[in-house]
């Protein structure tokens, strides 16, 4: 239990997707005006990391890993078919997001109504194949440290782009010399809150 | 972006018309030059920030980065250029997804066989070329209308803006950072004999952000119409 809470504190503050490894940049960047459409986004981040992850978890371990195949037969020990890794993490990342919009509107249409937009997008969020990579990086031992990684990274990153959002929705007010308005700015207050993570990393659990 | 020309309606000749037009001329020298300043990908069309600031604590992983993006556009927006009559517009986003993954893992065996430093040093980023913005964006603004030879030109055009800034990035940081230029020191002993300390800020992920965020600044005072208004 002990491992878990650890592995969860630490996907949110010390490994956080963007602020340490600034996975999901793009649209940190361009879906952080308003608080309300950060919060949405962020969401459904959430939603999918949390269940991409483990999916790809399973993918990897029983597929696609030097050896994975041995439940079929003995003869199939050798396969090796981990450069297929790639394809079939953005293949199933791209088909869950499809799943999950399609029972997001039959279920839920007002939850569908606030993220109707970001679904799709969510497909080609670096964080979400990111989140698969690392997974696959970290050699996980079972399924529920694969989903406790995925929803922890899903939340790390909505209070990354809720912070953000926040101070742009203050910082409008304030006078930016003008070559830095907008992006500029942006990309500089990211930087100071990253050094201001930082400070979680010394955090031994 | 660019007028449609005959050859989007005869997709069989496209090649023929395409070469009454010089291979470098005006228009298509301006899909090469546009994205180094006026369009660059990363300051002004905000796309493929995510990889470009992970990877640029040292010059040689950027330029090695920069060099595997160029290969994946340029080799991905031909294809989808020569597909693009035939995609059906409803599946699109997955026929490009799985163009790009296959040239990614095309890079990614190369460069596991050739450098496999680097590609260790890159770790999962060369994976994240993927869903590196720039490509989908590009393959979904350009290549789905336009010819093959400008597409190629295109997706060049955009990996050189996208390397320009990931080399300047990783420029500053490594000089300053650890005194070294591709691993080699390029700061005499001498000026540290007299005191002179590295900026170790610099080595820390953070400081990306704000070399862009600066760079962003440098640019725009330089060519005041990309200035936002609020």
């Amino acid at each position: 239990m002990e491992a878990y809470l650890n592995l969860f504190v630490k996907s949110i503050f010390i490994e956080n997707m963007i602020f340490a490894y600034f996975l999901g940049m793009c649209s940190y960047l361009a879906v952080s005006k308003t608080v309300k459409t950060a919060v949405g986004l962020g969401f459904a981040v959430i939603f999918v990391l949390a269940i991409t992850v483990p999916i790809n978890f399973l993918i990897d371990t029983y597929i696609l890993k030097p050896g994975a195949l041995k439940w079929i037969g003995p003869e199939y020990e050798t396969v090796n078919l981990s450069f297929l890794s790639f394809i079939m993490f953005i293949a199933v990342i791209a088909s869950m997001v499809q799943l999950v919009e399609m029972i997001v509107e039959r279920f839920s249409p007002e939850l569908y109504g606030a993220l109707g937009i970001f679904l799709p997008l969510i497909a080609v969020n670096c964080a979400i194949l990111g989140g698969s990579l690392f997974m696959q990086q970290k050699d996980f031992s079972g399924i529920a440290e694969s989903a406790v990684y995925g929803l922890g990274s899903g939340i790390g990153w909505l209070l990354a782009i809720v912070a953000i959002a926040a101070i742009r929705e203050k910082i409008a007010y304030s006078n930016v010399p003008e070559p830095l308005r907008g992006l500029g700015i942006t990309f500089i207050i990211t930087g100071l809150m990253a050094l201001g993570f930082m400070s979680f990393m010394g955090i031994k659990l | 972006m660019s007028k449609k020309n005959n050859s989007e309606t005869k997709p069989m000749i496209f090649f023929l018309n395409e070469e009454k037009e010089p291979l470098f001329s005006k228009k298509n020298r301006a899909l090469l030059t546009d994205p180094m300043d006026d369009n660059n990908p990363i300051t002004v069309q905000v796309l493929g920030v995510c990889s470009a600031l992970a990877i640029t604590v040292q010059l040689k992983p950027a330029i090695v980065m920069s060099l595997s993006v160029m290969v994946v556009m340029a080799a991905s927006n031909v294809i989808i250029s020569l597909l693009r009559d035939l995609i059906p517009n409803r599946i699109r986003i997955i026929v490009q997804l799985v163009v790009v993954a296959s040239m990614v893992i095309l890079v990614d065996q190369i460069l596991r066989a050739y450098a496999y430093d680097v590609s260790k040093e890159l770790s999962i980023f060369i994976g994240l070329i993927i869903t590196n913005c720039i490509v989908m964006g590009r393959l979904e603004a350009f290549a789905l209308g336009n010819g093959v030879w400008r597409s190629f030109l295109d997706g060049i055009g955009n990996a050189a803006g996208y390397g320009f800034i990931l080399i300047i990035v990783a420029f500053f940081r490594e000089l300053l950072g650890s005194g070294n230029l591709l691993g080699y020191q390029v700061i005499p002993d001498m000026i540290y004999e007299m005191g002179y300390v590295n900026n170790g800020l610099m080595l820390l992920s953070p400081m990306a952000l704000i070399t862009v965020g600066l760079y962003i600044w440098f640019q725009r005072s330089k060519n005041r119409t990309l200035i936002e208004k609020n």
